[in-house]
């Protein structure tokens, strides 16, 4: 049988498909951060809490009020949005005169809040979510098992990603938010209410975290830890890419998903720290990020 | 009648001192006793508060006091990182005065801190843990190992897969000491067994995603999967790989090396049916454990896992050890708990090894079916009594160099 660095080409496949997977939460969870940083310049480290928040409501919804995953699909990001909309209003946008330290800061300890609450409330194991009906069993691919949630997730993650990407580059709405940016004051002046703006903005960044965080909740338990397992590679993934650019952390976030899938299979003792050597190799060469502008 | 009374005076002021006598021997007049594990990660729900209300149950049950002297329960969080657990240790015997302390999950830390009350001559009743090398190459005078350990689960789970058929294996390990000794010891139980190891993989603790090493393992042929690794990182991989269809083909199944009640209840009967495991304990055997797991839970909302049991288990026996040796000094009171058996509601008729195993009964269950269970926390189902001389290694096989002096 023919080999691949001594891989078999369908093993080689498979793993790529699996890293493809993993890297569309990368890229969903990338673009709320990078939204968030282009347009209110907050380094917002309450994004894996707000993930997690997320897969609760969905879990919440369904073992309290009995609705399922196609409704929490829809509720749950709604629900996170309110949260950051709440957030902004009565914290956030209190910052936004004083050094960027200060938003970390503040997000940063939000995420440990509500990481703690949850914690407290239902221990650290995880609760169980089951996969949708209509989405369970698999395809045999030849290579692989593909379960058909994994398929789809790969699916929404990619359409949500590019029309974000497109509302916020193509659009009339994204060019004023982008303008707002550049030049806040300039903005208003032409009647746009621009703090309205920047409060929405953030509240479908978030809102982007939570959905990322109902289509993670099948495939992982639904755990309080599950947001800062993931959060500290998603800032990895903004830095390489590039802070505050929407195209860079959305294909940053499927390239190091293959390449983290690649490193299972030839050095799996290095997945956790390859996207961090990556990291450091790309601020050493490009301090702006691959896709990022030096100012 | 003068005479009399001052023989009555003469013989009170003499019990009195001896028992002053008998109370100095606690040091800085507490029995301090801190519960030291994960209490925020992925092993928090196996140990945790947990552990530490087991250990409070203990001292209610001696009255709070020992000696005369009160008995205090303190806690802390390593965190799962080595040097926090072992300069946490350091703190609390040189600041703090603890005189034992309980639990410490994570093999790694386990290590490091049991290299801690080598040093200090003090008591180390470990639980959580589970490396065999605790009481082989790691052994330490002080130091006793309780609840379970890899050299057990292999005998129990790794034996049976391959008894049921499962000749050749393949591991996902986690990659620190916990794994690789979980490893060695059950590829050594599957080749005396007469079967064979086919590979594995190392997988980083606290892995978020398995499917990639569940696919390796797949794509291996082996019969069996063997999963050494715990508590989140093994409700992970037995979620997902129920999810990739590893086990419903029939052609491979699954072995879970370590598993824990919490987990069962974390992953639900519907994903974690018929799986295999080994454990020190079930809440639902005996009355005396029933009754004794229902206080628990009425403490806790859970029931409590083998961990949380044996610490319970373990420091009511270094009680009793303290009170029968009139002291609080460390390797005194080791020789007398090694002199004593264990008798309560955790192991019957254990004892203590000359290397600090505890050696007791231990259990090979299977967890239900959901139709089978007749409610919440009814998982499962035992299949075998272990008998503790053939679950755990003799003082000559452990290899601690201590206990052959």
């Amino acid at each position: 049988m023919p080999t691949i660095f001594g891989i078999p080409p369908q093993a080689l496949f498979g793993q790529l498909l699996l890293g493809l997977i993993n890297g569309s939460f990368y890229a969903l969870l990338s673009l709320g951060l990078a939204v968030i940083f282009g347009m209110l310049n907050v380094i917002n480290f309450a994004h894996g809490a707000l993930y997690m928040l997320g897969a609760f409501v969905a879990w919440l919804l369904m073992t309290q009020v009995g609705i399922g995953y196609w409704w929490a699909l829809l509720l749950a990001p709604l629900a996170v949005g309110a949260v950051g909309v709440l957030l902004e209003k009565s914290l956030l946008s209190r910052l936004y005169k004083l050094d960027h330290l200060y938003g970390l800061l503040l997000t940063f300890g939000i995420a440990l809040m509500i990481e703690g609450l949850f914690r407290h409330l239902y221990g650290v194991s995880g609760q169980p979510y089951p996969i949708p009906r209509e989405l369970a069993g698999g395809q045999n691919l030849g290579f692989m098992f593909l379960p058909n949630y994994r398929g789809w997730v790969v699916a929404a993650s990619l359409v949500v990603c590019l029309a974000t990407w497109y509302a916020i580059e193509r659009t009339q709405l994204g060019a004023y938010l982008r303008a707002a940016t550049e030049n806040p004051v300039l903005v208003q002046a032409f009647g746009i209410n621009v703090p309205r703006m920047v409060t929405l903005t953030y509240g479908f960044g978030v809102a982007l975290a939570g959905l990322a965080g109902v289509l993670a909740a099948p495939i992982y338990q639904v755990s309080p830890l599950m947001g800062s397992n993931l959060i500290i590679v998603v800032f990895a993934v903004v830095v390489i890419g590039g802070m505050g650019s929407i195209l860079g952390a959305v294909l940053t976030g499927y390239g190091l998903g293959l390449l983290e899938g690649l490193t299972k299979v030839f050095y799996p003792e290095a997945s956790n720290i390859v996207v961090f050597v990556i990291m450091a190799v790309v601020l050493m060469i490009k301090p702006a990020g691959l896709f990022g502008r030096e100012k | 009648m003068v005479k009399q009374l001052l023989v009555g005076a003469a013989l009170a002021a003499l019990s009195v001192s001896t028992a002053q006598a008998q109370q100095g021997k606690v040091s800085a007049d507490v029995v301090k006793i801190g519960v030291l594990n994960d209490r925020s990660g992925l092993y928090a729900d196996l140990g945790g508060e947990g552990s530490a209300v087991a250990a409070r149950m203990a001292v209610e049950e001696m009255g709070g006091k020992v000696l005369g002297k009160p008995i205090e329960v303190i806690a802390a969080d390593h965190q799962n990182k080595p040097d926090i657990g072992s300069n946490l240790a350091r703190q609390w015997i040189d600041r703090d005065n603890v005189d034992v302390i309980v639990d410490v999950p994570n093999s790694g830390v386990a290590l490091a801190v049991q290299e801690v009350t080598r040093e200090k001559k003090k008591i180390f009743l470990m639980e959580g843990p589970a490396t065999s090398s605790l009481t082989g190459s790691a052994c330490s005078p002080t130091g006793f190992h309780w609840a379970y350990d890899t050299r057990a689960l292999a005998v129990g789970t790794g034996r049976a897969m391959v008894q049921e058929g499962g000749k050749n294996w393949f591991f996902i390990t986690a990659d620190y000491a916990f794994g690789h000794q979980l490893e060695a010891d059950t590829s050594a139980e599957i080749k005396k067994a007469g079967g064979t190891i086919k590979g594995a993989v190392r997988a980083p603790l606290n892995t978020a995603d398995f499917s990639s090493f569940l696919l390796q393992a797949q794509s291996s042929g082996a019969q069996v999967i063997g999963l050494a690794n715990a508590g989140g990182d093994t409700i992970t991989s037995i979620k997902q790989a129920s999810e990739f269809g590893l086990t419903q083909s029939g052609q491979q199944k699954l072995a879970g090396l370590l598993i824990f009640l919490s987990d069962v209840h974390a992953l639900g009967l519907q994903v974690a049916q018929d799986l295999v495991l080994t454990t020190g304990f079930y809440w639902d055997m005996d009355d005396e454990k029933r009754a004794w797991s229902k206080k628990f839970m009425e403490k806790t909302g859970k029931m409590p896992t083998m961990v949380q049991a044996g610490s319970y288990s373990a420091v009511r026996h270094y009680l009793k050890a303290v009170e029968a040796a009139g002291t609080d000094d460390g390797p005194t009171v080791a020789a007398k708990m090694k002199e004593m058996p264990v008798n309560d509601m955790f192991a019957k008729n254990g004892k203590i090894l000359a290397n600090g195993r505890m050696v007791h009964d231990m259990y090979l269950a299977r967890v239900k079916k959901p139709s089978e269970s007749k409610g919440p926390w009814d998982y499962y189902q035992i299949i075998r009594t272990i008998p503790g001389d053939e679950a755990f290694a003799t003082v000559a096989e452990s290899g601690c160099k201590i206990a052959s002096q």
